[in-house]
């Protein structure tokens, strides 16, 4: 059973077909249809298993490397889904992204920030580096430079491209001049981590990651981008104008419920985000006050003999809490904020997709209704166009239920880490003022037993 | 010191020998246990709330296995009968550092930073009473009195001052009232609020005022600071508390992650109201700097007291040359010092031999009663500073031994409150974990 999924897994990346346009990613030959209804139901099927295959794998599968099966033919390729679309005992770790850590063969990071002075401007570029074994690539590995207009470059294009999926978000483009140093070490660091992710996420993702805007992004000495940026914005942007003039009348049960979903969670993230900015600066002032605790020991060690070396002890133990604690404010800073915020983002994106989502819904509805319409007064049969939408509705409603189960599953396991890393963070602290407060009882003590034994000698 | 018979034979039923210098502890367990409120008429007639004391006396003999411990003799004080009796330790133990009472009334600072704090809105860790009625001020008192009963009872001197005694087991008010200490105590406060001016100061009473007036500027500085480290810390921990609300608002909309959340959410509430209990463990530290504070006022005492009776002697000592002097002069008949009975013989015409000689005797008189008072005050200084200095010492081992527990006893309060901590943040990883 495994290997035929791993099989399966590997012939579909041979059959599948990237389109630059607004339609299906699955090789459209592959569809059999008789009605619209019928074919939708096995679309729906073929699209579901395609799906869940890709996250449902268990980690035990082995990388096939480079088994053509071309023997498989669609036909029997859609039983096969059939019968494991019936195995329902799926795991819940076997659903998640980061399990089936072995079937990736696409590995990017993002780092070693330079900065680049020039006439015109200063800018900071990033180390993206790629270690893959796809066939779309050239080479097993590259390394480029990039900086964050490229970054927002692939963003754009993938969002064009790829109108049915949720593109990850990139951090804010613009930041207040007089507010924040854009060249700051903490500044850079943070923006880096975030591009590091977005592009993680993009390779991790099933379709995403053949688009050719990627391998372009990933491997081009220069990029071309001016061109393409024009061009396709515009074409971006009449498609969104065709598709706004129709209204949506209903949309499905699930789509309603992601998207309550979506607005509760966006303001928990808020409330989680004021929450830290608040603790952040109440540690601030418990800080300022906590220093000059410490110096106040500290001058008062001056006029004592006796217990000169114990005050000095306890000013020494503040300092060292000063420290940890400071260091667990920056952590929040740094580390917590940004990933908090960059899913507000995620969660910005992710509406937008279900709008697009409506959008296309309610176009095929009208167009429908509109032919319908046709047809009942002259006989006109339902044109081609009206067909298209319906693919297109459903493809966009498959990507899209994908999409979200990946954005579910991942957002699982970026909030783990993410508290799990914040009660780390916190435990550190807490461990290293332990430590400082129980030395200086051993030098306090030791002192004691010292003058004790002098008394009774 | 000698006690009466009569207190002997009271002291009798205590102890099993006759050590007068033996402390009074080890005869004795003393403790002041309850508070209670009491209306009546003050001395003006009116209507007044106050706060007694109860005061538990019992032999400290061990209790034999199974048995109960005798009962203890109990009476009930208020806080100016302590005031007093501190008062006639003062006046009659000028040389003894004398053990100082916990505050009067709720200080200015402290009434001020609640308000303050009311008005902020922000965290308030004081809570909100503001009398001398507030349970956990009168709390914090009873402590501080039991605490000075145990240290004069424990000093070597003040142990067996029979008041004392008396104040801790029946009628003292006459008693006191008999010595006549009130007197004492009026000229006393007159002569400490004097201006003079000492001629040679005694180096080592110097140092040591000097010393207290450090030990007290940064007493305080550390006990403001330390409260504003606390509500400080108060907001910190409090906040956490709305993770507690939101991580259970969103564990609702959640399917997976949902018990996770919910169960980290009610540790970050733990977290939030553990600091009460921390700082409350907390105040305990800051009463004992405290009592340290009020001491450094007890040792100025000593040493002006010291002053004032160096400045004495010294204005004895000046007097007796200044009287020796108009006695060469009357006997030479040179006049060096100017004098109304020089001038007025010289205008009037000169005194008969008989006047002189009667003058002269007097004169020598005075100066014998002067070389008396000399030597006496003399005497007097020696002793105190002998007896002040036996007692200085001893004060300063027991603030190095005292301060240094104290160090020891706040560390590891703070060592507890890390660990609730780290408990508490490991127990929501694991809930984090299970998300």
């Amino acid at each position: 059973m495994l290997h035929f999924s791993s099989l399966i897994h590997h012939s579909l990346r041979k059959t599948r077909v990237v389109s630059d346009d607004a339609g299906c990613v699955c090789g459209g030959s592959s569809l059999n249809r008789s009605s619209i209804d019928g074919g939708k139901q096995l679309h729906h099927h073929q699209h579901q298993s395609i799906s869940s295959l890709s996250v449902a794998f268990p980690t035990e599968v082995a990388l096939t490397n480079g088994t053509p099966m071309e023997t498989l033919s669609p036909a029997s390729a859609s039983s096969l889904f059939n019968r494991l679309q019936l195995d329902d005992d799926l795991e819940a770790d076997g659903r998640d992204l980061y399990a089936s850590m072995e079937t990736r063969d696409l590995f990017v990071t993002v780092d070693d920030p330079k900065k680049h002075v020039s006439t015109m401007e200063t800018y900071i570029t990033y180390r993206v580096s790629t270690k893959t074994s796809r066939i779309e690539f050239d080479l097993p590995e590259y390394c480029v430079r990039r900086r964050y207009q490229d970054f927002d470059w692939l963003r754009i294009k993938l969002e064009d491209s790829q109108p049915t999926h949720l593109i990850p978000p990139l951090p804010e483009k613009f930041v207040m001049k007089g507010v924040v140093d854009r060249f700051s070490e903490e500044f850079v660091e943070t923006r880096m981590k975030a591009l590091d992710k977005f592009l993680k996420r993009v390779a991790d993702h099933p379709v995403l990651s053949f688009n050719p805007h990627l391998n372009a992004f990933l491997t081009a000495k220069d990029l071309n981008k001016r061109q393409g940026l024009a061009l396709l914005t515009k074409v971006g942007e009449s498609v969104k104008h065709v598709a706004g003039g129709y209204k949506l009348r209903a949309r499905p049960a699930e789509f309603c419920a992601m998207g309550e979903y979506l607005d509760t969670f966006s303001l928990k993230l808020g409330t989680i985000d004021r929450i830290a900015q608040r603790i952040i600066k109440e540690q601030s002032e418990y800080l300022t006050e906590l220093r000059e605790y410490g110096t106040v020991y500290s001058s008062w060690a001056g006029s004592e003999q006796e217990l000169r070396r114990p005050l000095e002890g306890v000013a020494a133990c503040v300092t060292t809490c000063c420290g940890a604690l400071e260091e667990l404010s920056d952590n929040m800073s740094q580390d917590f904020l940004p990933v908090l915020r960059e899913y507000v983002l995620y969660v910005e994106s992710m509406k937008n997709v279900l709008r697009k989502r409506d959008q296309s819904q309610a176009e095929y509805e009208g167009r429908l209704e509109a032919a319908v319409l046709r047809k009942q007064e002259d006989r006109t049969p339902i044109p081609m166009e009206v067909e298209k939408c319906q693919d297109k509705m459903e493809c966009f409603n498959a990507d899209l239920k994908a999409d979200w189960e990946r954005w579910q599953s991942n957002k699982r396991q970026d909030f783990k880490q993410l508290l799990t890393g914040m009660a780390d963070k916190n435990i550190n602290y807490y461990e290293k003022c332990q430590a400082a407060w129980e030395s200086l009882i051993t030098l306090l003590q030791d002192r004691q037993t010292e003058d004790k034994t002098s008394e009774t000698n | 010191r000698r006690l009466s018979a009569h207190i002997c034979k009271e002291l009798e039923q205590f102890v099993d020998f006759l050590d007068l210098r033996t402390n009074l502890l080890r005869k004795m367990e003393i403790n002041v246990v309850e508070a209670e409120k009491r209306t009546g008429k003050n001395t003006v007639n009116m209507q007044e709330t106050y706060t007694v004391y109860l005061i538990e006396t019992r032999p400290a003999e061990t209790v034999p296995e199974g048995g109960t411990p005798a009962t203890p003799d109990t009476l009930w004080r208020r806080y100016s009968e302590f005031e007093l009796l501190r008062t006639y330790l003062l006046v009659t133990y000028p040389y003894i550092v004398i053990p100082p009472l916990p505050e009067k009334r709720v200080s200015d600072a402290y009434l001020e930073g609640k308000v303050k704090n009311l008005y902020k809105f922000k965290f308030v860790w004081h809570k909100l009473s503001a009398d001398n009625l507030d349970p956990d001020f009168v709390e914090r008192r009873r402590g501080g009195l039991e605490n000075f009963l145990l240290r004069v009872a424990s000093h070597s001197v003040l142990s067996n001052d029979e008041i004392f005694f008396h104040f801790l087991t029946e009628g003292w008010r006459e008693r006191v009232l008999e010595t006549g200490f009130q007197d004492k105590a009026d000229s006393r406060l007159k002569s400490l609020s004097a201006m003079f001016r000492v001629k040679n100061p005694d180096k080592r009473f110097t140092a040591l005022k000097h010393y207290c007036d450090e030990l007290n500027t940064v007493i305080s500085q550390l006990l403001r600071v330390r409260a504003r480290v606390a509500d400080r810390l108060y907001g910190v921990y409090k906040v956490h508390g709305n993770y507690g609300r939101v991580f259970s608002e969103w564990s609702a909309i959640e399917k997976e992650m949902g018990d996770g959340l919910q169960s980290a959410g009610h540790h970050m509430d733990t977290y939030a109201a553990s600091i009460d209990d921390i700082l409350e463990e907390e105040e305990h530290y800051a009463d004992q700097l405290k009592e340290y504070l009020f001491y450094t006022d007890a040792v100025r005492s000593v040493c002006r007291k010291h002053e004032l009776i160096q400045y004495e002697l010294e204005m004895a000592a000046q007097d007796l040359t200044h009287k020796k002097q108009q006695k060469e002069e009357l006997a030479t008949g040179t006049v060096r010092v100017f004098s109304l009975k020089g001038m007025t013989s010289k205008l009037f015409g000169q005194e008969s031999q008989e006047q002189r000689e009667s003058r002269l005797a007097a004169l020598e008189q005075s100066i014998q009663e002067g070389e008396e008072a000399v030597k006496e005050k003399n005497t007097e200084c020696q002793e105190f500073v002998r007896t002040a200095w036996e007692d200085i010492e001893r004060f300063k081992e027991q603030k190095d031994k005292d301060l240094r527990e104290a160090l020891i006893s706040y560390a590891i309060m703070q060592i507890s409150m890390c660990k609730k901590g780290i408990q508490v943040w490991s127990n929501a990883k694991e809930c984090f974990n299970k998300m």
